[in-house]
């Protein structure tokens, strides 16, 4: 009866479409979108998630801090509303770090040096861990981590994949004209502070949230197709395909996720996006294909699945038109809490050195140069890094959360994974 | 019982078997010849095909997967591709500065998640309950790195209330003196998504008719909250709480690199940094059996704690 009564005005009015939604009674996803609009902290949060995403896009296209790498600023600029120098790095106040031997705290007085000057001098001391350059500091509560350090980049610098050699090219590439950057006037001050060499912490910050975020959503792409499909065939089909998809499962999830990416991390030796995408993605898929099983498994039964079988319809096609559309609010919750996991696991692979490679910065890669920069007393790039990345994932959280109330009314104020 | 548990015991082991696959099909398979990740480390030649030998490489697959079971069962993993200690002698010596880290944490975490849960769910819906839930979100935000890197610069490096970093050698100064700060690190970490997740695990059984019951019949708020309501939502709580622990043994690692501690967690970091496979390939297979394990534990104490359930 009410099929009649929605064909019917657009069988008699061709020119009339406009009137037919008002006779169809609103879908899943028309009333999830209505009570997602009436939910203001999801709105807020879908905005500043939306921001984001706009900016990863520009950033990625190049149209934004595509000169990010540019040392526009003195070397470690303070933010423009702390002041210029404020009596920070003259010889004396470099007593705190142990690891400025005398050469670094020489450069920090001239600020037209080589930018790679320290680098490579702080390359060469990790190569030979032996290094005579700190042996005097006595006093010095911090010479343990730096030794650490550096015996571990010494360590790693005996591999098959010289993680300085990668370094050392980038360098010696990108920066091949040290004559133009130290030609540029430099400021004294950048609005968000600059790093090591003086890059513009804002831009690095926007261009190391492209990374982050693009890694995130991608790996969470991986799994959730990874999951989805498993699990689909898991529950549709049953009996020994359930089986052993099950048993694949229980593999998998009996190995802590963590030790599962540092293993894959092991194994695959490049680095690279692309690795860093499938490592997240090919160990992040279990929690997702339980739960589209357990969905398959319930939907599989109902008489609509037994009509389209009336009528002829082939497996896949009932797994994927008729069921798939009814469980994907599940999938894109999934998805959602999927690229929040992604983006802080990134955040410790990069950190770690096990993610992005040397000459891609990313949120990880920031708050691995931050963690010595504060040592020295410069916050500013640790600060730029976090707030980015707590601001992204407490929006995305909070969106998520109204998202699965949004789509599963009953379970609202219940389950808060 | 012991049918039960011999039963279950008994379905362990194609599941066992399967992650002994997994890590033989990524070390062996998808890691390729160990001689060119050999090649960088070590000069001695002899001493490649040595272990290209005990590995059996040049043998068919089914052989050295064969050699990788005996390894497994015999608890026999060779030395380390990097330090040439014997993998057995670095897990025994790793296990405990892990153990003293995780083990308080877990029991402190708990108990104040816990105990927070309780007191948020009761007065669920107030201004506290939302600040409380507000503060977790954000919390949660945060990158675990930054706390570690914060908190380290702060309270160890600024003010010198705890050490930089370090480890001693008796237990109770290690426990005291080196454990505090991550211990205090990992609660903050930690307390924010149990006590989201124990919050709704309280939630659902708040409403119960049971509690109007208990209240009708006039039992004390607290005995209500402590006793009624916290005994039947421990069984999600456990649930919880047993799928993090051998985890826990790993999620714990940052805090080990960072503070310098000897335990497993900072071992796999080194052995995945100097591409050591047997290392990370022994410390893989036990965490995924220990993680087997406490899943039994876990059915166990569901029963312990609410004998309605049915173990079958």
């Amino acid at each position: 009866m009410s099929t009649d009564a929605a064909t019917l005005p657009r069988a008699h009015r061709p020119g009339g479409p406009r009137e037919v939604p008002r006779h169809v009674s609103p879908g899943l996803w028309t009333l999830a979108w209505r009570r997602l609009r009436a939910d203001r902290v999801a709105m807020v949060s879908l905005w500043i998630v939306a921001a984001f995403l706009v900016m990863m896009v520009l950033s990625g296209s190049g149209l934004i801090a595509s000169d990010w790498s540019r040392e526009v600023g003195v070397n470690y600029a303070p933010p423009t509303f702390v002041g210029p120098d404020a009596g920070g790095q003259g010889p004396g106040a470099a007593s705190p770090h142990g690891d400025a031997g005398p050469t670094a705290a020489s450069e920090f007085e001239s600020t037209v040096v080589d930018p790679i000057g320290d680098v490579i001098a702080e390359l060469r001391r990790g190569q030979a861990p032996s290094g005579a350059a700190h042996g005097g500091d006595v006093v010095d509560p911090l010479a343990d981590v730096m030794k650490d350090i550096r015996s571990q980049k010494g360590a790693a610098a005996g591999g098959t994949v010289d993680p300085l050699a990668d370094v050392m090219k980038d360098i010696q590439s990108g920066r091949g004209a040290p004559a133009a950057a130290a030609a540029e006037e430099r400021r004294a001050t950048l609005p968000f502070g600059g790093d090591k060499w003086g890059r513009d912490v804002l831009k690095k910050t926007i261009k190391g949230s492209e990374t982050s975020i693009f890694v995130g959503i991608a790996a969470a792409f991986v799994a959730t197709l990874i999951g989805t499909l498993l699990g689909a065939l898991a529950g549709y089909y049953g009996r020994w395909i359930d089986d052993a998809l099950n048993w694949f499962y229980n593999v998998f999830s009996s190995v802590p996720y963590l030790l599962l990416i540092l293993a894959v991390a092991a194994v695959l030796q490049q680095k690279g996006m692309t690795t860093i995408i499938l490592i997240l993605g090919l160990t992040g898929w279990t929690g997702i294909f339980r739960l589209i099983r357990a969905e398959y498994l319930k939907h599989k039964g109902r008489e609509y699945v037994q009509a389209a079988d009336a009528i002829g319809a082939s497996h896949g096609r009932k797994m994927f038109v008729h069921i798939f559309p009814n469980v994907s609010h599940v999938v894109l919750v999934q998805l959602s809490i999927l690229t929040v996991g992604f983006i802080k696991a990134e955040v410790i692979l990069s950190y770690l050195g096990f993610g992005v490679p040397v000459d891609v910065v990313s949120w990880g890669s920031m708050l691995n140069e931050a963690q010595n920069e504060l040592i020295l007393g410069k916050w500013w790039q640790l600060a730029a890094a976090t707030a980015a990345m707590a601001l992204l994932v407490t929006a995305f959280s909070l969106f998520t959360d109204a998202l699965r109330d949004a789509l599963d009314p009953k379970l609202k104020g219940l389950k808060g994974h | 019982m012991a049918a039960y548990i011999v039963r279950r015991l008994w379905q362990m082991i194609p599941t066992m078997l399967g992650v002994i696959l997994l890590v033989f099909v990524l070390f062996n398979w998808v890691g390729g010849d160990p001689a060119y990740v050999l090649a960088g480390k070590i000069s001695n030649q002899e001493q490649i095909d040595n272990i290209r030998r005990q590995l059996g490489v040049d043998q068919p697959y089914w052989v050295q997967l064969w050699i990788f079971v005996k390894q497994v069962l015999t608890a026999d993993f060779g030395a380390s591709w990097s330090t040439n200690e014997r993998i057995s002698h670095i897990l025994a010596t790793r296990l405990g500065p892990s153990l003293t880290v995780l083990v308080p944490l877990l029991i402190l975490d708990t108990i104040i998640s816990v105990a927070l849960a309780l007191a948020v769910a009761y007065v669920r819906g107030s201004l506290t309950d939302r600040l409380v839930m507000i503060l977790c979100t954000v919390g949660l935000s945060i990158s675990i790195l930054v706390y570690i890197i914060v908190f380290q610069y702060f309270f160890a490096y600024k003010l010198g209330w705890f050490p930089v970093q370090g480890w001693g050698s008796g237990f109770w100064e290690n426990l005291v003196v080196y454990s505090s700060l991550p211990i205090l690190i990992g609660l903050v970490v930690s307390i924010a998504p149990s006590l989201r997740l124990y919050r709704t695990f309280v939630l659902d059984e708040i409403n119960q008719d049971y509690v109007r019951t208990a209240r009708a019949k006039g039992v004390g708020e607290n005995r209500i909250m402590w006793v009624h309501v916290l005994r039947n939502a421990s069984i999600p709580i456990i649930t919880y709480v047993m799928a993090a622990l051998p985890g826990l043994l790993l999620g714990a690692f940052l805090i080990e690199r960072f503070f310098s501690i000897p335990g497993i967690g900072r071992e796999v970091i080194l052995a995945v940094e100097r591409s050591d496979f047997p290392v990370i390939k022994a410390i893989t297979v036990y965490v995924a059996f220990a993680t087997i394990l406490s899943n039994l534990l876990a059915d166990l104490m569901y029963k312990a704690v609410d004998p309605r359930v049915q173990l079958k």
